[in-house]
């Protein structure tokens, strides 16, 4: 599976590996390893096997499946938003106690 | 025809040209939140929608038949780039809405590919904005909206929609795709309204 069309006709998408990074800074926990579940085909999928169009006014990661959007990450002066509304579910593993 | 005619009576452009916190490039650098829609002339379609559901639909031939206007604008991305002196053809939001009957105070842009956002029906009227479907003399592509853009030159160019499909026009204020994610509502570039809190 390709993690980049970078290079093609069509507009650039990077794996969501790049998210990892943004997301982990805000959040405090590594998130490379979280599985979404897509509210439009609902498969789920590690957050590593998103596609993510990162030249944008923010951050879109979409599903490789069926292309919907399941999540957006945008950066403001002072606050980072995480919009979820395309993931019915954010899976993350814990250490087991 | 509104026509920005700053800087074609010999004065170079200048700083003072650029909205606040934006710098100038002469590329037309490609922003894109998905993959590119391609739509064929044959099944491409624009429509308007009033607040009561009336449909007023124009075809490919239909639409490049309206009089068209070729304006000469600058535009402002919010991710802080400008480029002046951009050639458009298209036609004006006002000529699309001439005979349609609405009390509506809002529009929303869809798009083909399902990227919407959201400007108040007056900021689209008055020569403020064109459904592009030519850059500097050839066809709009695909990467840049093709075969037809919104094109609302005085606010931050995501409210440009590019693949424009369907002007809906609303009584409410419905926030589009931006606009729900942490993006200002109005997008003024004048007024630096990137972003909610501004
Ligand atoms: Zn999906």
């Amino acid at each position: 599976m390709p993690t980049t069309n970078v290079g093609a006709d069509d507009p650039p998408w990077v794996d969501g590996n790049a998210l990892a990074g943004p997301l982990g800074e805000i959040m405090g926990t590594d998130l490379t390893v979280a599985e979404l579940t897509c509210a439009g085909c609902r498969m789920t999928r590690p957050l590593a096997a998103m596609r993510v169009f990162d030249r944008a006014p923010g951050l879109v990661a979409r599903c490789p499946g069926c292309e919907d959007v399941v999540m957006r990450l945008v950066r403001t002066a002072d606050r980072a938003l995480v919009d979820l509304r395309g993931s019915l579910v954010v899976s993350i593993p814990v250490p087991i106690t | 025809m509104a026509v920005i005619t700053r800087g074609f009576g010999g004065r170079r452009r200048d700083d003072a040209d650029l909205p606040p916190g934006q710098y100038r490039t002469d590329d037309f650098p490609v922003l894109s939140a998905g993959p590119t829609p391609r739509i064929g002339l044959d099944e491409w379609e624009l429509a308007v929608v009033t607040e009561t559901g009336e449909r007023s639909t124009w075809s490919w031939a239909e639409f490049t038949a309206l009089p068209a206007d070729e304006p000469t604008v600058d535009i402002h991305c919010v991710t802080r780039w400008s480029k002046f002196g951009t050639s458009w053809r298209g036609v004006s939001v006002d000529t699309l809405l001439a005979d349609v009957d609405t009390a509506a105070e809002y529009v929303v842009a869809h798009s083909y590919g399902g990227y919407t956002t959201n400007i108040p029906l007056e900021g689209l009227l008055d020569g403020q904005a064109w459904v592009a479907y030519e850059f500097d003399g050839a066809p709009l592509a695909p990467v840049h909206g093709g075969p037809a853009r919104l094109l609302v030159p005085h606010l931050y160019f995501w409210k440009s929609a590019k693949w424009l499909r369907a002007l809906e026009l609303r009584l409410d204020d419905e926030p589009g795709f931006w606009e729900t994610a942490g993006y200002h509502n109005d997008g003024d570039p004048w007024r630096e309204q990137r972003y909610l809190e501004d």
